[in-house]
């Protein structure tokens, strides 16, 4: 399937998903990364759960929330899914355990990891970048 | 105050993923088959992203002893380069080439993505949970 080229859609997403990165750290010094948010929301909840994981849940409402405002006014969103169900189920399965113990994900590491020079963070992006092209590759040209 | 702020960041990330083409697995997988039907707007997201984030955090710590409503930045402690860090962002490497999805590409599309989205996140989810388990039984132990 083929995608057209969006570069300035892409640029002001990109823009967006940086600034919201950098709202989060100016005002409550947290890292936007999905991984951490993601599994801050996750049982086992123990006592003072809610209060030290509302902000989490917060986030998550609003990310899941602004589409579908975006979407209500009228605009639209590109969105296609050329994998399979088997797929998604499995690779979803993947990506759980792995970001789990990579520690994060594009958000985390890629994006806030990087931008605060973390070694850590610049070696995932790094491996996971060439992971997913060598994934592709091989499930395109080569299965 | 924690939690509005939270609000507002969780609702730019989830415009920005959106519009970014992040949230559509055939953008991003066909960013990744570069033998294939190449799209590079995933560059211009993730570059855009990091440029907005590193020079946002710059101005962040750099003006500011702690974040607005919280009495501390708090950030990663980890510096370490360790056999989780490597092999868990293998395996996301691998699920998000499979899938198409990444976390934070994911969660925005609960929305309006239907099933596949639903698979995908219910498959994540649980491998989240599955990684912590065998996180803390000491599977892949950091080395």
């Amino acid at each position: 399937m083929i995608t057209e080229f969006t570069p300035y859609l892409s640029l002001a997403g990109g823009i967006l998903i940086g600034l919201s990165a950098v709202i989060l750290m100016w005002l409550n010094g947290r890292v936007a990364g999905m991984t951490g948010i993601l599994a801050g929301v996750l049982p086992p909840y123990q006592q003072g759960w809610l209060n030290a994981n509302l902000w989490r849940a917060v986030f998550l409402a609003g990310a899941i929330i602004a589409p579908m405002i975006w979407l209500g006014l009228g605009n639209k969103i590109d969105f296609a899914v050329p994998v399979s169900d088997p797929y998604l189920a499995v690779g979803g399965l993947i990506v759980g355990i792995g970001v789990t113990f990579g520690g994060g994900c594009t958000s985390g590491h890629g994006v806030c990891g990087i931008a605060r020079l973390s070694p850590r963070s610049i070696v995932a992006t790094i491996v996971f970048m060439l992971t997913t092209f060598a994934t592709v590759y091989v499930l395109r040209h080569l299965v | 105050m924690k939690n509005l702020s939270a609000l507002l960041a969780g609702l730019i990330f989830g415009i920005g993923i959106a519009i970014s083409g992040m949230a559509n697995p055939a953008k991003v997988i066909n960013f990744f088959d570069i033998a294939g039907t190449f799209d590079p707007s995933l560059l211009v997201v993730m570059g855009s992203a990091l440029a907005t984030a590193f020079i946002g955090y710059r101005l962040v710590f750099g003006f500011n002893a702690k974040p607005l409503f919280e009495p501390t930045f708090s950030l990663p402690t980890k510096t370490k380069i360790d056999r989780q860090l490597i092999g868990g962002s293998i395996l996301f490497g691998i699920g998000w080439g499979i899938a198409g999805f990444c976390p934070g590409g994911a969660i925005p599309t609960i929305g309006f993505g239907g099933q596949p989205t639903a698979i995908f996140v219910v498959a994540m989810v649980s491998g989240l949970l599955i990684g912590r388990a065998w996180k803390h039984r000491g599977i892949l132990s950091a080395r």
